[in-house]
């Protein structure tokens, strides 16, 4: 009998007990009749091979293991950042189901979000009555201070148009007149996650700003010294929200973020239920147009967002995921220019640590191939991060990065002797990403959670540096951002490169010669 | 202090009256036929079910698709499962179920993968059929050892007019008889994930029963065949059954659908027994077996051990004494162990309280291994249950019991704050609203990623799981000690 009251057997020890294993075999004998041993062995190999990279790099149609999800899940992000905001999805109920999952599985967080319950009837007859219902009952059950309104695919190809619903919802009467009521058009098949940030952000910013589809005045813009900062879609979002806004606080800077979830999905366990928590608030936005500049940390995240807010008349410096010590500098310098202060002692104090730790630690670095993939930008602030700490990232992908990605990747390859040996790859999936660990073997993995899979099959250690992480807790409530952010990534890749050094040296009389007390 | 039975039902209906007070009127409408007391005595326990949601309530329920890639046809273990349509859908449902498998993925299994046709603009607007069959040739030549495609499709492939039917016959003939099935589970269709079990298991009736080699996978029968039907091997749920089902003497030549293979699917029909656990996902497809194969079927629960043991005895009056004596050596066998078990955990849990708001089975199904502990469970409730699923529920739930269906998060969130059960059972979109309340609180979608919680194996994972949420010291320190003299 396997299980033991003294001592439970989870099931990864369960099922190696000997009734277990002789059960399996005997399945498979009699009944699954599966592909002999051998013929699966040789696939295996096959798989390893450049003849089956070729074919793999050929596929037009196919996407195994993509590194991108819809857009609706950045819309359920952005509302996430704003105050007493609820997200609304209008379109079939199972979609937000799997996003209030996914950011929960991450997170560790409860995430809001309710769905318009779309259905046959509404497939053929459009969804209006759903809005008008899904509004008045949002409205009077969760008391939001403003309902962001996003679209799933289904909403998209039956065409239902959202500022006009909303706009017969409130004369209805499913909330008043003046309620807030931004949208966002967020068809799930166009571009990924990362677009979808971008249409929600922009929905807001357009509302309050341009006067509420057309229900009120437009905003005049009346300068001042304020900084917008804009983080894009980012996993450790509860981290480095914090951290950025240190830095601006060390600064004296006055400043806003557009869509700060960092609280919402940080909230203590004290015996009470906060289903709205922080966020950037409503007088926030309206007054964020007067602010001098915004600055996108994460360009591919907010390029329309971008443009809107140029359109009004701000300085918006665009970047791409600065991180590390010349990544940071940037960041500080471009805030120091626009904001006329100087970068104070402070901060140059733990650039200097920083410099100081990779100083200590690069030798343990310098040369390993790296592969990695992830959200554009993210990619672009790790190749830059990677490539000053004397690290090739060999293999760089991206499901959701394009051309004009892939350009700026080449551009960090070529500024650095590093880069030398380096490849970008654009709308690429994790597939392909096994074909190339196969072909061009490397040192570690930069990924996320699915990366494991990656490391099972071809023995590359994984580091977890990409959303989502579902199976390791709380990455997300440190900081990767700023000096700070750029230590606990050094950190972070020290630790795997010892861990794979020891348990590469572990073996007693036969390696442990090696297995050395001081590294 | 207890409440009596009657002052429950006062409480009951207070609190019901109260919640649906926050609502529209048009709405407390519609919701108030979806809450009431169970009636000691009643056929099924006073509620409307399998009815549309309410927009904009916060429904915790999912859809079609969930039902059929994410239940039914995703856990079929060599076949390659097609999100067809946008990428979302099959990345959030990506390897998110623990149906444990033996294979190698990628290889020759394939569950624990993503595989889309990622639909961009273009595809909605001219169709995804070509961008379809260019995918089935691109598995054929990547994936070669899969032993069947499936099309799962998504929202917008039953609204522009794609064909995946002909596309998938066409395919079928090309590839030379290469199980191929097209299943219509759009997101839209129906109300709730369980449509989508529905229209995979009649995807499986018309496109693999019915299209069925028979001389192809040929195995010796026996007059102890039987098939599991409905577990999900949810962390080796079918596993920690099957062994119990083996040793009583019954050869299980088919899993459905957890480390089930297509095979095994195949083998089915001629099985002189179908056990079925998950009734809600898989009863179609049973009452197709005994229909057209003359296949009898019966419920089960192995949650537990006193359902257990009765579910073994229900199981083996199907079969010969031989069966039967098989089925009391193993009750006999484990005897120990669960005594052993209920030792250790019973005072640590007894006269504790738990509300439920799970899917399928198990609203009902657990609340027996949870009295096997000295618990109560006091409220309950099914995401998307039918009113055969309440029916059933009668036989498990005590008088006064709080029945809740397609439960909103108001509902839940207020039904809790004024019961304050020791522990909610639901799952992960509902766990940190509890725990951040002080409430201790189990997954009981995928245990919480433990388990197994079947058969007797399971039975002290179940208890060891319950008593570690209840009694973690991590529930006295909530309350900062400067605000307790409060």
């Amino acid at each position: 009998m396997p299980q033991n009251a003294e001592n439970i057997l989870d099931h990864e020890n369960l099922f190696r007990q000997p009734e277990y294993v002789e059960m399996f075999e005997n399945k498979k004998k009699n009944f699954e009749f599966s592909v002999p041993v051998d013929k699966v062995k040789e696939i295996i190999e096959w798989t390893k091979s450049k003849d089956y990279q070729e074919k793999n790099f050929a596929r037009d149609s196919l996407t195994v293991n993509p590194a991108k999800a819809c857009q609706p899940l950045g819309a359920v992000f952005v509302a996430n950042g704003f105050a007493r905001t609820l997200s609304f999805v209008h379109g079939s109920q199972g979609c937000v189901a799997y996003y209030r999952s996914h950011f929960s599985r991450h997170f560790k967080e409860p995430t809001s979000c309710v769905s318009s319950s779309m259905t046959e009837d509404a497939a053929v007859f459009g969804g209006l009555n759903n809005m008008i219902d899904g509004l008045a009952n949002t409205h009077s059950l969760y008391k939001p201070d403003m309902i962001a309104v996003s679209t799933t695919c289904m909403a998209e190809v039956i065409g239902d148009d959202l500022n006009a619903f909303i706009k017969t919802a409130k004369e209805k009467g499913s909330v008043p007149m003046e309620y807030d009521v931004p949208f966002a058009h967020t068809p799930a098949f166009v571009g990924s996650h990362i677009t979808g940030y971008d249409n929600a952000l922009m929905g807001i910013l357009r509302h309050f700003w341009d006067g509420k589809a057309d229900t009120a005045p437009k905003l005049e813009r009346v300068p001042n010294e304020s900084i917008n900062f804009i983080g894009g879609f980012d996993g450790f979002v509860v981290g480095n929200i914090p951290e950025i806004r240190r830095i601006f606080k060390t600064m004296g800077i006055e400043h806003t973020f557009l869509c700060d979830p960092s609280d919402n999905w940080n909230t203590p366990t004290d015996g009470t239920y906060r289903m709205y928590d922080g966020g950037t608030t409503k007088q926030q936005v309206i007054d964020a147009l007067n602010a001098k500049a915004t600055i996108v940390f994460q360009q591919f995240s907010a390029e329309k967002t971008a443009k809107l807010i140029a359109d009004h008349g701000q300085e918006v410096v665009s970047l791409n995921h600065p991180m590390g010590v010349a990544g940071t500098d940037q960041f500080l310098m471009e805030l120091s220019r626009i904001t006329g202060k100087p970068i104070p002692a402070e901060l140059e104090l733990e650039r200097g640590r920083l410099v100081d730790a990779i100083a200590d630690s690069q030798a343990h670095l310098h040369g390993k191939k790296y592969a990695l993939y992830g959200d554009p930008d993210l990619m672009l602030g790790l190749t830059q991060f990677l490539l000053e700490l004397g690290a090739e990232p060999t293999h760089v992908l991206s499901t959701n990065g394009d051309d004009k990605w892939a350009a700026k990747v080449q551009a960090l390859f070529d500024a650095s002797p590093f880069g030398k040996n380096c490849k970008v790859y654009p709308k690429r999936d994790l597939w392909h990403m096994r074909s190339l660990l196969f072909t061009e073997p490397v040192d570690f993995l930069i990924g996320n959670t699915y990366g494991k899979y990656l490391e099972r099959d071809t023995g590359t250690p994984l580091i977890r540096l990409v959303f989502p992480i579902f199976d390791r807790h709380h990455y997300h409530r440190m900081p990767i951002w700023g000096y700070e952010g750029a230590m606990r990534v050094l950190v972070m890749l020290l630790d795997e490169f010892f861990e794979a050094l020891d348990a590469n040296t572990i073996i007693p009389g036969k390696t442990d010669y090696s297995y050395d007390i001081i590294r | 202090m207890s409440l009596t039975v009657e002052e429950t039902k006062a409480r009951n209906k207070e609190l019901i009256e109260e919640v649906l007070k926050a609502y529209p009127e048009k709405t407390a409408k519609r919701r108030a036929k979806h809450l009431n007391t169970h009636e000691e005595g009643k056929s099924d326990c006073n509620v409307k079910s399998n009815i549309k949601s309410v927009p904009g309530v916060m429904t915790i329920r999912g859809c079609a698709y969930a039902g059929s890639k994410g239940v039914v046809w995703g856990p079929i273990k060599d076949m390659i499962h097609i999100s067809h349509g946008p990428v979302g859908c099959g990345q959030y449902s990506w390897a998110a179920r623990r149906n444990y498998y033996i294979g190698t993925t990628g290889i020759d299994t394939f569950v624990t993968m993503q595989f889309t046709s990622d639909f961009q603009e273009k595809d909605i607007v001219f169709g995804g059929d070509k961008k379809l069959e260019k995918i089935m040739d691109e598995i054929q030549v990547l994936f070669p050892l899969n032993k069947g495609i499936t099309v799962q499709s998504e929202c917008p492939i039953g609204l522009i007019g794609d064909d995946i039917e002909a596309v998938s016959k066409k395919k079928t003939k090309e590839y030379n008889g290469h199980t191929i099935v097209p299943v219509r589970c759009e997101g839209f269709r129906g109300v709730s994930q369980s449509l989508g079990h529905h229209i995979a298991n009649d995807a499986v009736r018309d496109w693999v029963f019915d299209k069925m080699d028979p001389d192809k996978n040929k195995f010796e029968s026996t007059p102890y065949d039987v098939a599991i039907i409905g577990d999900y091997n949810i962390g080796g749920d079918a596993w920690s059954s099957r062994i119990l089902l083996e040793e009583m003497g019954l050869r299980v030549i088919a899993q459905w659908s957890g480390d089930g293979s297509i095979a095994e699917l195949e083998n089915t029909p001629k099985a002189k027994l179908n056990v079925l656990h998950c009734y809600r996902s898989m009863n179609y497809i049973s009452r197709h077996m005994e229909e057209k194969y003359g296949v009898p079927w019966v419920e089960y629960n192995f949650f537990g051990p006193s359902k257990i043991a009765a579910s073994l005895r229900e199981i083996a009056s199907h079969f010969d004494d031989k069966i039967k004596e098989g089925a009391e050596r193993v009750i006999a066998k484990y005897k120990a162990l669960t005594d052993a078990v209920i030792a250790k955990y019973r005072p640590r849990l007894e006269g504790k309280t738990v509300m439920l708001f799970v899917g399928g089975l198990r609203p009902r199904h657990v609340i027996g291994a949870y009295e096997d502990l000295g618990m109560n469970v006091v409220g309950t409730g099914y995401e998307f249950g039918h009113n055969d699923d309440y029916q059933r529920t009668t036989h498990y739930v005590k008088d006064g019991t709080l029945i809740y269906d397609d439960v909103t998060g108001f509902e839940f969130e207020k039904f809790v704050e004024k019961i304050q059960p020791d522990l909610v059972g639901s799952g992960i979109k509902e766990k940190y609203v509890f725990q951040k309340m002080g409430v201790p609180f189990r997954q009981m979608h995928s245990w919480d990623y433990s388990g197994p919680y079947h058969g007797y194996d399971g039975f002290g994972i179940f208890a060891r799981d319950m008593d570690m949420a209840i009694n973690s010291p991590v529930w006295s320190l909530s309350k900062a000690p400067w605000k307790k003299a409060a």
